[in-house]
């Protein structure tokens, strides 16, 4: 089992994080193509909207999973974090920018109101706001400074960001449908996995 | 009492079924004397000029119809499984002649005639689709209303083994609607059992599904196979689910806020990726038809 551990964090090391950056990318230009050409369905506006949702939410999750698995595994995946971050906020925006160009066509009023008025786009929105310092200070220029111990207590958002991200998938399917919900039990899974160090 | 109501949107829009060209043409002269005046029936739109029908493959392969899944083309994946031959429907409480009605019998002493009209679902899209069918007070009239009634309730078919969807409890199954009894019997409100000029696919509730185009599409229940006359308002699936956000009434209305989507704007489907919202239509576009049937009523309350 350990040299297994071993095998992999050796070769975790050579894979540089920009590879895993444009590994994730790709799902972009991907779905893009699948929207103009009917890949997505008679509706390509939601589709796209909600495949670059989920795509966040996973990214969102899988960060997630890194402190467990060097916990009880021992597998050391820490230098995907930043990376698997900042993959997720930049789905978030664009999940964003689908649903206030494409989706709501720029009706800035109706947006607005919607914002408010609707619990799961307020959820959502919210989920955005708290990924957005996160983002902004995933930079080693922050951490310096920041002072690692504020950096840290700040980042701590991200937890509250991916509950956000689960409520308001579960918020925005019409009655009780299984899929948001097993986002949202995996991902208090793995926060109930640490529960006692986010107690202190 | 068929031909009630007069097509506003114009023959032209629906060009691309050759079929159905050719019934209408054969139709259009018959459907043009007979729209009840009283009715409002021949009332334009302003809009209407600009509407053109849904392709057949839109109005096909994306509704909902939450007994074959949630997603948006599992109606068409897999309601083929569904058998609709033979098919009866139940009609029973306050009516003259309870009973089982097969559904070739109701058809031929039914007249069918082609709608054309839009249909708004409550998720903020919409579609225009040209529907054949009947007025569901021609069948009400068959089994013959009793005085008593104040409202009509309608079931959908429940066959787990050609249903995936009802394995999960989405909602409560069977799927149930209602109606009071004047918007039953309004001309506007039909029962189809075609689109473009042939039968219904099952996807989108054969044999024979209600069709209200000024309410939110949940209303326009499928693949029927009981209605109930009744003095009592009947429960409705996704007001039992959620009443807070889905009201006996449900018509389509731009005002009044729906706590999940803002109702104000539509999409039609089939425009593509960089498809447009336009503005939702009080009832739809039907407010000159059916707005009399709520006088008195406040319709932010009465949602």
């Amino acid at each position: 089992m350990s040299s297994v551990v071993d095998k992999i964090n050796g070769a975790v090391r050579r894979v540089p994080t920009w590879a895993v950056y444009i590994l994730y990318l790709l799902p972009v230009p991907w779905l893009l193509y699948l929207a103009q050409t009917g890949g997505l369905g008679r509706e390509p506006i939601k589709a796209l909207e909600h495949e670059l949702g989920e795509i966040a939410l996973q990214l969102l999750i899988i960060g997630l999973c890194i402190t467990p698995l060097r916990q009880h595994l021992g597998l050391n995946l820490l230098k995907f974090r930043r990376t698997l971050g900042l993959l997720a906020f930049t789905y978030v925006a664009l999940h964003l920018l689908v649903w206030v160009v494409l989706d709501m066509s720029l009706l800035w009023g109706q947006m607005w109101a919607d914002i408010w008025k609707r619990p799961y786009i307020t959820i959502g929105m919210a989920g955005f706001m708290a990924l957005l310092p996160l983002a902004i200070t995933s930079n080693n220029l922050s951490v310096r400074k920041m002072g690692a111990a504020s950096w840290r207590k700040l980042h701590k958002l991200t937890y509250v960001a991916v509950i956000l991200g689960g409520i308001h998938y579960i918020w925005l399917v019409k009655g009780i449908q299984f899929e948001p919900i097993i986002y949202m039990a995996v991902i208090l899974g793995l926060i109930a996995l640490r529960y006692k160090r986010l107690l202190k | 009492m068929a031909m009630r109501w007069k097509n506003t949107l114009k023959d032209h829009h629906v060009t691309d079924e050759a079929v159905f060209m050719n019934r209408r043409s054969l139709m259009g002269g018959a459907a043009a004397g007979l729209g009840l005046a009283s009715i409002g029936a021949t009332a334009s739109f302003a809009q209407t000029d600009e509407l053109v029908a849904s392709s057949y493959e839109d109005i096909t392969q994306y509704n909902n119809y939450y007994e074959f899944g949630t997603g948006k083309d599992d109606p068409a994946k897999y309601a083929k499984a569904l058998t609709t031959e033979p098919w009866t429907v139940k009609i029973d409480g306050m009516v003259d002649k309870p009973g089982d009605y097969a559904f070739e019998d109701i058809m031929k002493a039914m007249t069918i005639e082609e709608r054309i009209y839009r249909f708004r679902c409550v998720e903020a899209w919409s579609m225009v689709i040209p529907w054949n069918g009947f007025e569901l007070a021609d069948l009400l009239g068959m089994a013959g209303v009793q005085s008593g009634a104040k409202y009509v309730a309608l079931e959908t078919a429940l066959v787990p083994d050609e249903m995936p969807g009802v394995k999960y409890p989405v909602l409560e199954w069977p799927y149930v609607e209602g109606l009071r009894l004047d918007e039953a019997m309004h001309p506007l409100t039909m029962m189809a059992t075609g689109i473009y000029g042939k039968d219904i696919p099952n996807q989108n509730g054969a044999p024979l599904r209600l069709v209200v185009p000024w309410k939110y599409g949940f209303k326009s229940i499928k693949s029927v196979v009981r209605i109930t006359l009744t003095d009592k308002q009947p429960p409705t699936s996704w007001n039992k689910a959620n009443a807070r956000e889905y009201g006996f009434y449900s018509n389509v209305n731009p005002e009044v806020n729906h706590p999940r989507w803002s109702q104000a704007s539509e999409r039609v489907i089939g425009g593509g990726l960089f498809s447009k919202r336009i503005p939702t239509l009080m009832m739809n576009g039907y407010e000159a038809e059916v707005g009399s049937l709520y006088a008195g009523m406040d319709l932010s309350k009465d949602i």
